[in-house]
């Protein structure tokens, strides 16, 4: 059986080291150059936003930025696509419930 | 009678007018044909927002077509599915200094007489009605009853409600009238066959002066460009339609030149709508970066909150204009069978029910709810 390699095994990447981020007050590690849903993935995280209407759990679904699934809170603003906002050192990324704009509510 | 080709009535066009048309024709026991080049809601029924409104319109026959139109859309909600987010949410007007605020109150006075409901906000009530409006504004007036659909749905989900007696032909564009030997008219051509009715509809919208040019009379439909800003999914942050007081003169104005007054509204879904240009531009769907910045400028001068959502998409429409604001509703003097029903410029999603029960009652020789005579296809031509 092949060795399991990662994907930045796969193109030899060599990136610096690692800083940590966090997913709802808890510490997930990040890669220079890694996306925020790459980094919450790799710490097995898989859903960081409810639906506004059923409120099921979302995640990374097309990963480039299209189909608009991966939105999540980053540093207070919700909505940013995670899977295109590139991770940077103390970032803090919260789970988006619905909109994440509940308290403009009138 | 109701064949592959041939049915009472042949309605050209399936926006929300065409539906309406439909609709009520069937109501009356005839069958109808709908016919579109394009999808249900294609044109400008589908580029609007959906208002029901008539805190816009000065005392008038537009006034009266609007309010019976109100009353016709309640009626038709009890009957039509939820889809259509009919909100009975009211309007809003404001104004920005005390010289506004004065020519809001002789506007109201006009229209209460004629049967609006309209009620003065003083400054230090807005925010009770939108806690997110700008500070400093001198005031308001509150339109009880206006409200809003969602058209596209709403227009499909009235075509469907006509039951058996209406069918849709979509895709199918009509390139010529038949007519008999008397002139008198006797379907359509279109480019796969020919469709046959004693009557035919033109609710063509922006495009029913080209259609009437195919039945060789002239009637003079203008496309009015407009955009509208889309914001990302927000909960409810403007409760009713809020608009400036110079949305008013706006709407009144004859001018091909660019004008934007701020008109602002939340929907069911989420997004809030954010007009309103009016241009004369032909048919030009060019993205207008600077209309676009007038509408934000002025949407957040209204609503600060607004200017820390994101603008998420935007799309554009043309209001089928006729010089004097007017649809034009009834039979053409010129060509006997031939029935216009188009020309509503941005309030057509408003006065659709009252334009198609107008139509199913000159079809069916029955007497209209109220005077057509302004409504007259004929009036532009020249006098004698």
């Amino acid at each position: 059986m092949a060795r399991a390699r990662t994907p930045a095994d796969l193109v030899g990447a060599q990136p610096g080291p690692s800083f940590e981020i966090t997913f709802d007050g808890r510490p997930v590690p990040a890669l220079p150059g890694q996306s925020v849903a790459a980094a919450l993935w790799a710490a097995d995280i898989l859903a960081w936003r409810t639906t506004r209407v059923g409120g099921r759990p979302r995640g990374a679904f097309c990963g480039i930025g299209q189909c608009y699934d991966c939105l999540a809170t980053i540093n207070g603003t919700p909505n940013r696509r995670a899977c295109l906002v590139p991770a940077g050192p103390g970032d803090a990324i919260t789970t988006q419930e619905g909109h994440g704009h509940d308290r403009l509510g009138v | 009678m109701l064949t592959r080709n041939s049915s009472d009535v042949i309605v050209v066009g399936a926006g929300v007018v065409g539906a309406a048309c439909a609709y009520y024709a069937a109501q009356a026991g005839l069958t109808v044909t709908v016919v579109d080049r394009g999808p249900v809601s294609g044109g400008t029924t589908g580029s609007g927002e959906g208002n029901l409104l008539v805190s816009d319109k000065e005392p008038g026959p537009e006034l009266e077509l609007a309010l019976l139109s109100i009353e016709l859309w309640r009626e038709l909600t009890e009957l039509l599915p939820p889809q259509i987010e009919y909100e009975t949410k009211g309007g809003l007007v404001v104004a920005a200094a005390e010289a506004g605020m004065s020519a809001l109150r002789d506007f109201a006075a006009g229209q209460e007489k004629a049967g609006v409901r309209a009620e003065e906000i003083a400054a230090d009530r807005l925010h009770d009605l939108e806690p997110h409006l700008a500070p400093g504004l001198a005031g308001g007036f509150h339109y009880p009853q206006d409200a809003q659909v969602m058209p596209a749905l709403a227009a499909a989900h009235l075509l469907k409600a006509g039951g058996d007696r209406v069918r849709l032909r979509l895709g199918e564009e009509v390139t010529g009238l038949l007519t008999g030997g008397h002139g008198e008219l006797r379907g359509v051509s279109t480019a796969t066959g020919e469709l046959y009715a004693a009557y035919v509809v033109n609710a063509a919208g922006t495009w029913g002066g080209e259609f009437a040019a195919l039945a060789g009379v002239d009637l003079p439909v203008l496309p009015r460009r407009g955009f509208v800003l889309v914001t990302e999914p927000l909960p409810r942050v403007v409760r009713r339609k809020v608009y400036a007081a110079d949305y008013v003169a706006d709407v009144a104005s004859g001018s091909a030149a660019l004008q934007t007054s701020a008109v602002v509204e939340g929907t069911a879904a989420g997004p809030v709508l954010i007009g309103a240009s009016r241009e004369r531009v032909g048919f030009d769907r060019t993205l207008s970066t600077e209309v676009l910045r007038r509408l934000a400028a002025q949407a957040t001068a209204l609503f600060p909150v607004l200017a820390g959502v994101r603008a998420m998409r935007t799309y554009a429409g043309f209001r089928p204009y006729l010089p004097d604001h007017l649809p034009a509703i009834g039979p053409d003097p010129r060509v006997p069978g031939l029935l216009h029903a188009c020309g509503h410029e941005g309030a057509g999603i408003g006065l659709a029910p009252a334009t198609g029960l107008i139509v199913a009652r000159c079809l069916t020789g029955g007497r209209p709810p109220l005077d057509i005579g302004p409504f007259d296809p004929g009036r532009f031509l020249p006098r004698p």
